[in-house]
C-alpha cells in the first residue's frame, strides 16, 4: 500500500471528507472545481493540515491527528506540481532545478545530477533561461525536473494543463505520460477535464462537494459511475429522473418511457443516464419514437437535440452525437440503446 | 566654513534607524498579511497611526516614555543608553514615524506574494528561512527597496519629534531640519538656503529612486503579462 488517506477538513461552510489509497499507479481525481480536490493534494503535502485522520505513505506517517503526527512538507518527501508551474522568479531553468538537489551535499554530484535531469527533458538549450521567457510547456517540464530530481515518493499533479491551449495540451500529455514512465512512484493527478483523466490515469476516484464517490478503474468507472455526478464528471450529457419498476426496467418520467437494463435494478434508484454516443436508429432495444430538433455539425461528428414523442415539454432536450459517416439521409424517426448502455445512477 | 555636522548627523540617524525599520518593518508586515483580517485591521491602526499624527503628539508620547525620569528611561539610563537631548533620541524618533511607510509598503508586496511559489519550496524540502530569504524577499524586493528608501527619506527630514526629544544643540544633536529652522530663526538667510538647499537635493534624489523602482516593478509586471 503505496498512500492510504484518511481526513476531515472544515473551512467556513465547506467540509472536506476523503478516504481512499493509492498504490505505485497513475491515479486520477477527477472533480468539478471547488469540489475539495486540490485541497485533498495540499493536505497530503503537508501545506494544508487536516482536522482529523490519518495519512500514511509507505509505512510514514505523515499525518495522525490522535498521535499528534504533523510532518511538516519538507519532510514528507512528496513532489507537488502546482498548475502555475510556481518556478522561482530571478533564477534560471538550471538553478530552479538545482533546487530540487539542495539536499545533496556534493557539489559536484548536484551539478551532475541536475546537468542529466536537463538532457532528459529536453531543456538544455534554456538552461540559462529565466522563467518569464519560458513558454507553458518549457515551464512544465522545468517545475517537472526540479521535482522529479528531488526523488519524491509521491509525485502529485494539479490541474497540470488546465492552463494551455487544446493543441499543446494534448502534446504535452503525451509527453508527460512518456516522462514519467520511468518514475517508480505513485501519482496522483487532480483535473476536471474526463478526457485527460481517462488518457492518464488507469484508476480514477470521482470527487464532489468534499466527498469522494467511486474509486475504480477507469474503463470500469466510465462504463458504470453508480452516481449522478460521477455520470456528469464522466461526460454524460443526458441524465433523467427515473424509478424502478421491474428487476430489469425503469420508468423515466420526463422522457415517458420505460427502458430495458442489463443490470438488475437496486432500490433507491435516482437516475439513469445515457451518453450521447450510444443512441443509435438500427438497434431494436429501447428503441422509441423521437422528433429530431436542431443540429449542429462538428468537423468529425454531428450533434442532434432531439425529444421522445410524448416528452414532459417542460423538460431538456436529449442529445445524441455521431460520426459523419453514420449520418442517414433522412433524420431517424427513432433510436434505440443497448440495455447495458443504461446507466443506473443512485 | 560652514559646520557640516548638521549633515552627519542627519544621516547616522537616518541610516541607524532605516536599518531598525527594516527589519521591524518586514516582521510586522510578514506576521499582518497573514492574519485574520480583522486583527489585521486592528494591527494596522495601531502600526500606521505615526505616519498621520502630527510629530509633536509623537514627540510627546516618546518624552513620556523616554524621559529620564520615567521608568523606561530610567532603565536605559541604567545600561547606558540616553535618549532625551542626546543624538540615539533622534534614533528614537525617527524609528517612529518611518516605521509605518515602511510596514505599509512591505505588507503590500508581501499580500502579492504567489504563495504557491513558498509552498512549492516547502514541498522541495527547502527550509523556511532559505525561502524567506531567497523566494519571498526575492519577489517582493522591489517594494521592500521602495519602503526602505521612503522610510529613509522620512527619518532624513524628520522635525517634529526629534526636536521635542533631543531639541538643537551645535555640534551635538542639531539636525539638517532642525538646524534651518535655527538659522531662520536667528536670521542667518545665507546659511538657512545652504542647508534647505541641501534637503532638496536629497529629497530629490531619494522620490527619483522611487520612481525609478516603480518603473522597473511596471515594466517586469508587463513582462509578465
Amino acid at each position: 500500500m503505496a498512500l492510504e488517506v484518511n481526513i476531515v477538513k472544515r473551512l467556513g461552510d465547506f467540509c472536506l471528507r476523503t478516504a481512499f489509497s493509492c498504490e505505485k499507479e497513475f491515479m486520477g481525481i477527477l472533480g468539478a472545481s471547488g469540489s475539495g480536490k486540490s485541497l485533498t493534494l495540499k493536505c497530503i503535502a503537508g501545506i494544508e493540515k487536516p482536522d482529523r485522520g490519518r495519512i500514511v505513505l509507505d509505512g510514514k506517517v505523515l499525518f495522525d491527528s490522535e498521535k499528534k503526527i504533523n510532518l511538516p512538507p519538507q519532510q514528507r518527501r512528496v513532489g507537488y506540481l502546482f498548475q502555475t508551474c510556481a518556478l522561482f522568479p530571478g533564477m534560471t531553468v538550471r538553478q530552479n532545478i538545482l533546487c530540487g538537489l539542495r539536499r545533496e551535499k556534493d557539489r559536484e554530484i548536484r551539478e551532475k545530477l541536475a546537468d542529466e535531469m536537463l538532457g532528459l527533458l529536453r531543456i538544455r538549450d534554456i538552461a540559462g533561461q529565466k522563467p518569464e521567457t519560458l513558454s507553458g510547456g518549457q515551464a512544465q517540464r522545468t517545475a517537472l525536473g526540479r521535482i522529479l530530481v528531488n526523488k519524491p515518493d509521491l509525485l502529485m499533479l494539479d490541474e497540470p494543463f488546465s492552463a494551455l491551449d487544446a493543441h499543446l495540451r494534448l502534446k504535452l500529455q503525451t509527453e508527460l505520460k512518456n516522462l514519467l514512465t520511468g518514475y517508480g512512484g505513485g501519482i496522483l493527478m487532480v483535473t476536471h477535464d474526463r478526457d485527460e483523466a481517462y488518457r492518464l490515469c488507469s484508476r480514477l476516484g470521482v470527487m464532489d462537494r468534499g466527498q469522494m464517490l467511486a474509486v475504480k478503474e477507469t474503463k470500469a468507472l466510465f462504463a458504470d459511475p453508480e452516481t449522478r455526478a460521477a455520470a456528469v464528471l464522466t461526460g454524460c450529457k443526458n441524465i433523467a429522473g427515473a424509478r424502478r419498476t421491474g428487476e430489469r426496467e425503469v420508468f423515466v418520467p420526463e422522457w415517458n418511457i420505460h427502458l430495458v437494463t442489463e443490470k438488475t435494478v437496486r432500490d433507491g434508484l435516482q437516475a439513469v443516464g445515457i451518453r450521447a454516443h450510444d443512441f443509435q436508429p438500427g438497434i431494436p432495444e429501447n428503441r422509441f419514437p423521437v422528433r429530431i430538433g436542431q443540429e449542429m455539425e462538428e468537423p468529425f461528428e454531428w450533434i442532434s437535440e432531439f425529444r421522445f414523442a410524448d416528452q414532459d415539454p417542460g423538460s431538456p432536450a436529449v442529445w445524441w452525437r455521431y460520426s459523419r459517416a453514420a449520418r442517414p439521409e433522412t433524420p431517424p424517426q427513432a433510436l434505440g440503446v443497448l440495455p447495458e448502455k443504461v446507466l443506473l445512477l443512485y | 566654513m560652514i559646520d557640516l555636522f548638521p549633515l552627519w548627523n542627519s544621516l547616522r540617524i537616518a541610516a541607524v534607524s532605516s536599518v531598525i525599520v527594516f527589519f521591524t518593518g518586514i516582521f510586522a508586515a510578514y506576521k499582518a498579511a497573514r492574519m485574520p483580517r480583522l486583527l489585521k485591521g486592528i494591527l494596522d491602526v495601531i502600526l500606521t497611526l505615526p505616519l498621520v499624527l502630527p510629530p509633536t503628539v509623537c514627540g510627546w508620547v516618546l518624552l513620556r516614555l523616554f524621559g529620564n525620569r520615567r521608568p523606561v528611561g530610567q532603565l536605559l539610563t541604567q545600561i547606558g543608553i540616553r535618549l532625551v537631548m542626546n543624538w540615539p533620541g533622534g534614533v528614537a524618533a525617527a524609528v517612529v514615524v518611518a516605521f509605518p511607510l515602511m510596514y505599509r509598503t512591505a505588507r503590500g508586496a508581501f499580500e502579492s506574494f504567489d504563495e504557491n511559489l513558498a509552498w512549492a519550496g516547502q514541498t522541495l524540502g527547502l527550509s523556511n528561512t532559505w525561502i524567506f530569504w531567497r523566494i519571498r524577499m526575492r519577489a517582493c524586493r522591489q517594494g521592500i527597496l521602495a519602503g526602505t528608501v521612503l522610510a529613509f527619506a522620512r527619518a532624513l527630514g524628520e522635525y517634529g519629534a526629534t526636536s521635542m526629544l533631543i531639541g538643537y544643540t551645535p555640534g551635538r544633536t542639531a539636525t539638517v531640519s532642525t538646524t534651518v529652522y535655527q538659522l531662520w530663526r536667528t536670521n542667518d538667510e545665507s546659511g538657512a538656503l545652504f542647508w534647505v538647499a541641501v534637503n532638496l537635493a536629497i529629497s530629490a534624489v531619494v522620490l527619483l529612486a522611487v520612481n525609478l523602482l516603480e518603473k522597473r516593478n511596471r515594466r517586469q509586471e508587463w513582462h509578465l503579462k
